[in-house]
């Protein structure tokens, strides 16, 4: 349980149809370690994720989990060592959070091994790490939209595994919220070692919570690396199509990234910022 | 539940534990209301039977009139209901949490309409009779279920369509099953006839033996693909995450779904709604998530308690029992498709 997988993809060809969404993308996941994958809409980012979770066959090329093609390993033996959180999940009406979150307990279930002990006490400590507790006997389509997400993350904690992939694991949260769910995501990674890989749209959390950084265009790779190698005005630039200006965060030092709009762009804009890195 | 908040494997423990006891308490509750209406329908009627009376038939005391009328009439019609009930139900509750729509199940989307189509084709056209006619009700049901899968295939992932194309599938099949009707001589088609509303009517000791056979080698592998079903139900990602084949059991359950929809049909012809209302009602009996034996039992006592209404009603008449589950489903069809708002969220 401690950081004893590796995760990564070779000249990996993804796709629905004809087209490749993602082509030809190699890529290694520190062990260990948190990465995110950054991009704008529809750039591949969820095909990426759902292909190193095996839920996409490849067009070409492999995802290799501990060396091994995934394609090659029993599914259930792969739920054991990887858990996935679908961008877009579905509880059905009336189940309840313990229920749904004690399914995460499946993979390490069977025909003769029932529920037991240990399942409860993977799901209570999950419950606890979401901070969704209280809300254990409600069922899940009369939950709010971010207390959903935080249930449906502790199904991906209950599932105990020691890769975690997670798409958009902050989407409905306020901002208190999304700042509690990344400090889970960074607690279990430097507690129990979990390799985290998220996809993540806000780059300023995503810098700062990351020790890898994944910058997707067009389903390729155009940068890779610790924070502040990929969150650049040049990648930004080229990847959002967005201009920006990226700064120190006052706080945890990592780069922050200022959008410029078209309104700002003007000479006022870089006055504002060059004063500002002067200060 | 709050005091438990300081230890929260008890509470979980307790909330997992409660649950399983509902669940539990319904299916027992069930067991017996089937058990019970099945009684019911074997010892009421035009000719009453007593208890005691049933246990010395059963026995193998000769009873004048009434050993007959139980061992030739009412106990295999009981049987076949009950089975019948029991693999409609099932079948239903699979395809509705499958497709995530509690309207995609084989009686609306046409997989019993094939196969009734098919098994009329058979005895009008063909000359085919016995097994045959099972067998060819299943391939009917499993040509359905492969136009719909080719047809709905290139609007995505949208279950609406596959259901708008199925009930289209449903209405043609059965104008050409009337059709059939009206080309076959007077002896076939009131042999047919069961075919076209589905009935007990015709229930024998050997159409009971087949159904007994077929539904005790499928419902075995509902069970097994059941913990997958569980999976599905979170959607297809989520599911792959817990280590389910999701391409392997989806097409598992639904060739499951089909055959048992299929030898149903085979054995009381497309007794209507059956296999649509048993998931829905169990699940409202459970309060969430899917439970196949819950609608294994629903469906069956449905089709008892049809029963019961159909041989009772007209006096000196057996409506076909179809008839009857009709009348009870027509209303929620309709009510489904008025509050169509809660249509895609599951059955
Ligand atoms: N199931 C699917 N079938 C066909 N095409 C799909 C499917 N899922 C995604 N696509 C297409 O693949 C492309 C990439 O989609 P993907 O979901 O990977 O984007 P993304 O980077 O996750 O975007 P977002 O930030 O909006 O979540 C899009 O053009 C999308 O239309
Ligand atoms: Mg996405």
């Amino acid at each position: 349980m401690s950081g004893h997988h590796t995760l990564g993809a070779r000249d990996l060809t993804l796709g629905y149809g004809a087209a490749p969404i993602v082509e030809e993308l190699s890529l290694t996941v520190p062990r260990g370690k948190v990465t995110t994958i950054v991009g704008a809409n529809a750039c591949g980012k969820s095909t990426l994720l759902r292909g190193l979770a095996r839920l996409l066959r490849p067009a070409a090329g492999q995802v290799l989990l501990d060396g091994r093609s995934i394609h090659d390993l029993p599914t259930r033996q792969v739920a054991r060592v990887m858990g996935l959180l679908p961008q877009s999940p579905v509880a059905p009406d009336g189940l309840t959070v313990v229920d749904l979150v004690g399914r995460g307990r499946s993979p390490h279930q069977g025909w003769f091994r029932q529920w037991s002990a240990a399942d409860e006490t993977a799901v209570a400590t999950a419950l606890e790490a979401t901070g969704t507790l209280d809300l254990a006997h409600r069922t899940v389509d009369e939950l709010s939209g971010g207390q959903r997400q935080r249930v449906w993350i502790a199904m991906a904690l209950a599932q105990e595994t020691d890769v975690l992939l997670l798409d958009e694991p902050t989407t409905f949260l306020d901002v208190a919220h999304q700042v509690d769910v990344l400090d889970l995501l960074a607690d279990l990674n430097q507690r129990r070692g979990t390799t985290v890989v998220a996809v993540l749209h806000d780059l300023n959390l995503a810098a700062r919570y990351s020790d890898h950084m994944v910058a997707l265009l067009a389903g390729r790779v155009v940068a890779a690396g610790p924070p502040r190698a990929v969150v650049t005005e040049a990648t930004v630039g080229d990847v959002f199509g967005m201009r920006c200006t990226v700064i120190d965060d006052p706080v945890a030092g990592t780069p922050l990234v200022i959008p410029l709009g078209r309104k700002q762009a003007g000479p006022a804009a870089s006055r504002a910022v060059a004063a500002g890195a002067r200060a | 539940m709050s005091v438990l908040l300081d230890r929260p494997a008890a509470l979980v423990r307790s909330v997992h534990r409660a649950r399983r006891r509902r669940v539990r308490r319904t299916v027992a509750a069930l067991t017996v209301a089937v058990l019970a209406m099945f009684l019911v329908d074997v010892l009421l009627g035009t000719y009453t039977v007593t208890m005691p009376d049933f246990l010395r038939i059963l026995g193998g005391t000769e009873i004048p009139g009434a050993s007959f009328i139980v061992m030739e009439n009412k106990l295999p019609r009981a049987v076949v209901g009950l089975l019948a009930g029991a693999a409609f139900g099932v079948s239903g509750a699979v395809c509705q949490t499958l497709l995530r729509n509690p309207l995609a199940s084989p009686d609306v989307i046409g997989v019993t309409s094939g196969a009734s189509a098919a098994a009329v084709l058979g005895i009008v056209v063909l000359g085919v009779r016995g097994q045959g006619v099972s067998w060819l009700a299943l391939a009917g049901g499993l040509l359905v279920a492969l136009t719909l899968h080719v047809m709905a295939r290139g609007g995505g992932a949208s279950c609406h369509r596959l259901v708008l194309v199925g009930i289209g599938c449903a209405a043609l099949l059965q104008a050409v099953t009337s059709y059939l009707l009206t080309r076959s001589d007077i002896r076939t088609a009131s042999e047919v006839m069961v075919w076209l509303n589905g009935s007990l009517n015709d229930s024998t000791w050997e159409r009971a033996a087949h159904l007994l056979l077929a539904t005790g080698l499928l419902l075995p592998v509902a069970a097994h693909l059941a913990h997958g079903l569980r999976g599905l139900e979170l959607g297809d990602d989520a599911a792959a995450g817990l280590g389910v084949p999701v391409a392997r059991v989806r097409l598992g359950l639904l060739l499951l779904a089909v055959a048992l929809a299929a030898v149903a049909t085979a054995a009381t012809g497309p007794v209507a709604f059956v296999a649509f209302l048993s998931g829905p009602i169990a699940r409202r009996l459970l309060g969430g998530a899917v439970s196949l034996p819950a609608a294994g039992l629903v469906g069956a006592l449905v089709v008892l308690a049809a029963e019961l209404v159909a041989a009772n009603l007209v006096p000196g008449a057996v409506l076909p029992v179809g008839v009857v589950t009709g009348a009870l489903g027509a209303p929620f069809l309709l009510w489904l498709l008025v509050t169509g708002s809660r249509v895609g969220r599951g059955g």
